[in-house]
């Protein structure tokens, strides 16, 4: 080795290669911020659009405190009038947090959901996004009419083969999803 | 009771090796013999919980402040590594006993992912619990959180080492020997392990 | 060095396979093989670390004082997976999200640090590239292999798409069935390829 392992020379070769490193690391963080924020948007709204009817206006991320929790919600306007709510609903899976968007119109009927993120089990719970059945169950469900909960438990929905507490968590997510949407609309009455 | 949970979830549901694969090339190398897995899951044990402690903190109070949490992966290896040298350092002056038990399973411990997943895991993921809410642990969350999984990493490993030493005896065709045979009864292993889920 | 360029592409391949014949970066090999496009995904990820760090740290190894030799090959390791987590964030959110831990993980490879210190510290920019692509492209095979295995026996299709009817045995998408797939697998790289 050309160079000795004395201390000047181990902290100088240690700072430098630091220094260069993290430089060249702040620039492309620089450069990749703006097309990772886009990315994100870009994904955030093609859940929302999914889960929501056509047309009508798209508002800015709005909260609303519901039972303790805070939800994030996007409402869609046409003519004036809210069309319907796309709310963030966050509920435990069978592996971790399992995070839907669910469309609600204001009189409470389910348009469709989508999962934004979730750590189920591959083949089993993971099925909630690939399952046609169970997706397309969600559509049009009218909570005044049927019950949201698992049919196991007494309930209107067919839950995934094998995989009842994914089941269970998707439909608490939008229970709690279709609460909030009540709130909504009762903050708008008075 | 939360902590409960979050003990038994760490230690047998989720098991970090058995079902997150993280440490799996140490768990290969050094299970063979009960006295150098018992040596490493003590080392383990160590260094996950503090540096767990040091890069949350760390995460906290200077790279969130200061939006710099894209260096994280980068900071926290770096801390990882200068820790584990100093534990070194500092077990050799006050208790050599103890350094001779875990001493030479420390370098090894810089490249053990077991720790760098624990700790990058405890301050990007949200954690869930029973029908608890998902949420970001707190600072003593995550403490009892490192601890109880590295306890569930030995666990595994002792397991694994107890049931390879009988192995060692037994005959097995060519093709299997060494570790492909271990792979095969970590799977078995793991299968029983699979027996807990639904558990928390 | 004797080796001819040729040779030191191949070797990665079959006869210093990191997977089957060095057994190193099995926690990336477990846990993202539940289907061949994820391993092919964190095979593809791991050789654009290994390739960029080999080159870089081949540049900086002769001056390096000795002793601290580790920790910069680190902070260079380091570099180039934050920039792969930048690009991936950008550019391909979906893999990002599957692979998740495992991206910022291959920090801690020993593939990428074991061909640093065995390799790429003592050879010229160009071998060590040739290197990195040749154990990267092994790396790949591997994990694609195993992740197609398993993703047959496990949900019945091959880089998604279906091949037999029904769900197949789950329990090898799960963790049990990736212990035992590569063990299996590593049986039949040893009855058939690796030579005495």
């Amino acid at each position: 080795m050309a160079v000795q392992s004395n201390l000047k020379n181990m902290a100088l070769c240690l700072s430098l290669v630091c220094l260069v490193c993290s430089a060249l690391l702040g620039g492309v963080y620089a450069l990749t911020a703006e097309p990772i924020a886009q990315t994100n948007a870009n994904l955030l709204k093609a859940s929302i659009q999914a889960v929501l009817p056509q047309g009508g206006e798209l508002s800015e991320a709005k909260t609303i405190e519901v039972d303790g929790t805070v939800y994030e919600y996007y409402e869609s306007v046409a003519d004036g009038a809210p069309v319907a709510y796309a709310v963030k609903s966050v509920t435990s899976g069978f592996g971790g947090a399992l995070t839907l968007m669910v469309g609600v119109t204001p009189d409470g009927t389910i348009y469709n959901t989508s999962v934004l993120s979730h750590t189920e089990t591959p083949g089993l719970g993971a099925k909630c996004t690939t399952d046609e059945g169970f997706m397309a169950q969600w559509k049009g469900f009218d909570p005044s009419q049927k019950i949201l909960s698992v049919k196991k438990d007494g309930g209107d929905v067919d839950a995934i083969t094998a995989s009842t507490i994914t089941s269970r968590a998707y439909t608490l997510a939008v229970k709690n999803a279709c609460e909030v949407v009540k709130a909504i609309g009762g903050n708008d009455h008075e | 009771m939360e902590y409960l949970l979050i003990i038994v979830s760490a230690i047998f549901v989720n098991n970090i090796m058995l079902a997150q694969f993280l440490g799996t090339c140490p768990f290969i190398g050094v299970s063979s013999k009960l006295s150098t897995a018992t040596g490493m899951s003590g080392a383990v044990c160590f260094v996950i919980t503090l540096a767990t402690l040091v890069t949350y903190l760390l995460n906290t109070y200077l790279l969130v402040p200061l939006g710099l949490e894209f260096l994280q992966t980068i900071a926290f290896i770096l801390v990882i590594a200068s820790l584990v040298q100093m534990v070194e350092i500092v077990l050799k002056k006050i208790s050599p006993s103890l350094y001779q038990a875990l001493g030479i399973f420390l370098p090894l411990i810089t490249t053990n992912c077991a720790v760098l997943g624990v700790a990058i895991n405890v301050v990007t993921k949200e954690f869930s619990f029973g029908s608890g809410v998902p949420h970001m642990l707190n600072l003593g969350e995550s403490i009892v959180y490192a601890f109880a999984t590295s306890l569930g990493y030995g666990l595994a490993m002792v397991l694994f080492a107890g049931l390879r030493e009988h192995l060692a005896l037994n005959e097995v065709p060519k093709a299997f020997k060494g570790v492909p045979i271990a792979l095969i009864t970590v799977g078995i292993l793991a299968m029983a392990f699979m027996g807990f889920q639904g558990l928390v | 060095m004797t080796m001819s360029k040729f040779s030191i592409f191949t070797k990665g391949l079959v006869k210093e396979n990191p997977t089957f014949v060095l057994l190193l970066g099995l926690c990336p090999t477990l846990a993202t093989t539940t289907s061949a496009v994820n391993g092919l995904s964190m095979g593809l990820a791991t050789m654009f670390v290994l390739v960029l760090s080999n080159m870089a740290i081949s540049l900086v190894a002769s001056y390096t004082p000795d002793k601290v030799h580790i920790p910069v090959y680190i902070v260079v390791i380091a570099t180039f997976v934050t920039l792969l987590q930048f690009l991936m964030q950008a550019y391909t959110p979906d893999i990002y999200a599957t692979l998740g831990l495992f991206i910022p993980l291959i920090v801690v490879n020993c593939i990428v640090l074991g061909r640093a210190e065995a390799f790429a510290s003592k050879n010229g920019v160009l071998d060590s590239a040739l290197d990195g692509i040749g154990i990267g492209i092994g790396f790949t095979l591997a994990l694609t292999v195993l992740g197609l295995v398993r993703e047959i026996l496990g949900s019945g299709s091959a880089f998604g798409w279906k091949l037999l009817p029904g769900d197949g045995m789950l329990a090898f998408v799960m963790a049990p069935g990736a212990f035992l797939c590569l063990g299996y697998l590593m049986v039949l790289f040893n009855k058939f390829l690796k030579k005495e």
